[in-house]
């Protein structure tokens, strides 16, 4: 890193800055239920035909398990812990720079799922998966997630994209050995080959009330100004609001390259920063990216496919409210043995 | 003779069996639980008809099947049983399994379907019959 961040009272100011923006995807829950939606910051970088996925998830202490299910576009060819600053040198340049004040709670395919792959960091277990949204469904249900009734559906919506699927969950022993305190993220590096970047968004809302707020930042840094959908909103509004639209500073890319695991990161990017703001009931849409220059970015791959099942029921706006709780992880200790163990059954 | 009556006996037997189904109901009712909403969610019958609902759990998560007016409804959500299927009308569908009730309906009115799973009849899982003259 260089020098000027890495003197001590910049570096306290990131770490201090990281609890604010810089927190896990897809929800997370207290073990009495109530849900705990945390602010998320993403990077979706895209060089080379790799996007970079870089994403923090946090720690909630108290002993508890808690997990998460992010959608993927493809099979990721490595997952890594996330370098230290990049999240926050990424808000530290496109947001004020004092430290925001954390936010707290804000308003069918196969039939068993394939673990891919599987890999523990810094106290978090992560498993890549491959299924429809049954088997994934069914995977998550077994492996001790409580998930909610909107599950099913927006399990379906990304499953008839992309059957890959990444689980989350914390080792609360581990993670205490880590010296993480709630509210501590881990950064995690995903690198997916893919000719089709995009962002997960419509997941923030899952397990939420409809008029709970959903809040996140959201980078892109592409070789040249992509083209995204669903469009940015306008001024004053809610919904995708694009913050920053400009070719990135030499500055932000030397820091971002400095720090482990970005030496992908090329002399010239052009960086994109969107902050999402709505109700969950209107979060109903991923981020599709177009950083070809065709300037087309796939209408599935922002609003799913049609569905024209005849079995799909129709959901009413009146009849989406107070639902609560995500994928709480029921379980106790014993049952990372396991995973353990059926893991090395399926080996 | 002997042979003909007991075989004719028995094509009678047999197709008494095929007509009740169960045994007592006059009709057998599919139900789907898709994406946490019953599939059909309206259901219209006669009183006094005895019907079977066969009911397939499509989600990967558990649901329920519970016939009754809002009072029963109302209870079932605060209520902390965790598995019903003694009664008659009322089941608990673990995912991706099929399970049946009889249930016979008396007076003409009106009844509810709900699933209580926790958040789930909030998220909109339940379902009405009209039970007519």
């Amino acid at each position: 890193m260089r020098r000027q961040i890495a003197s001590p009272l910049l570096a306290l100011l990131m770490v201090a800055a990281v609890v604010g923006p810089a927190f896990a995807c897809a929800g997370l829950v207290a073990p009495n239920g109530s849900v705990r939606l945390l602010r998320t910051s993403t990077l979706a970088g895209y060089h080379n035909g790799i996007e970079h996925y870089i994403t923090s998830f946090a720690f909630q202490g108290g002993g508890a398990k808690f997990g998460s299910i992010v959608p993927l576009p493809d099979i990721p060819k490595k997952v890594t812990r996330g370098g230290k600053w990049t999240l926050q040198r990424l808000a530290q340049e496109t947001q004020p720079p004092t430290p925001q004040p954390t936010e707290g709670p804000t308003a069918g395919g196969s039939n068993d799922a394939e673990e891919l792959y599987e890999t523990e960091i810094d106290g978090l277990l992560i498993t890549i998966l491959r299924g429809g949204s049954q088997a994934v469904g069914r995977w998550a249900k077994d492996e001790g997630f409580n998930l909610t009734p909107d599950a099913p559906e927006v399990l379906r919506f990304y499953a008839q994209r992309s059957k890959i699927f990444m689980a989350v969950r914390f080792i609360p022993k581990k993670a205490e050995k880590k010296d993480l305190a709630e509210g501590d993220g881990v950064p995690i590096h995903l690198r997916i080959p893919t000719d089709d970047p995009w962002v997960p968004l419509r997941i923030l809302a899952l397990g939420k009330r409809p008029y709970q707020d959903i809040s996140a930042d959201v980078y892109l840094l592409t070789d040249i100004e992509p083209a995204i959908l669903p469009a940015p909103a306008e001024p004053g509004r809610g919904g995708l609001i694009q913050e920053r639209s400009e070719q990135a500073s030499d500055s932000l890319l030397d820091d971002l390259r400095s720090d482990k695991g970005m030496g992908w990161v090329p002399a010239e990017m052009w960086l994109s920063y969107y902050r999402v703001a709505l109700n969950a009931r209107n979060l109903t849409y991923d981020l599709a990216i177009d950083a070809s220059g065709a300037g087309s970015p796939s209408e599935e791959d922002a609003y799913g496919k049609p569905d024209n099942s005849s079995n799909s029921p129709q959901h009413s706006d009146g009849s989406r409210f107070l639902y609560s709780v995500i994928l709480i992880p029921v379980l106790g200790f014993g049952f990372m043995r396991g995973v353990r163990s059926r893991a090395k059954r399926r080996r | 003779m002997r042979c003909r009556v007991a075989a004719a006996a028995l094509l009678i037997a047999a197709v008494a069996c095929a007509h009740d189904g169960s045994g007592a109901a006059d009709r057998e009712v599919q139900v789907k639980l898709t994406l946490s909403r019953f599939v059909p969610d309206h259901f219209e019958f006669k009183a006094g008809t005895t019907v079977t609902f066969v009911v397939t759990n499509r989600d990967p998560i558990d649901h329920e099947f519970l016939i009754g007016d809002e009072a029963a409804q109302r209870a079932h959500e605060l209520g902390t049983e965790a598995h019903h299927g003694a009664k008659p009308g009322e089941l608990s569908i673990p995912a991706g399994e099929t399970r049946t009730t009889t249930y016979t309906f008396g007076e003409p009115g009106h009844l509810l379907i709900g699933c209580h799973r926790p958040g789930h009849y909030a998220y909109g899982m339940r379902g009405d019959i009209l039970i007519t003259d």
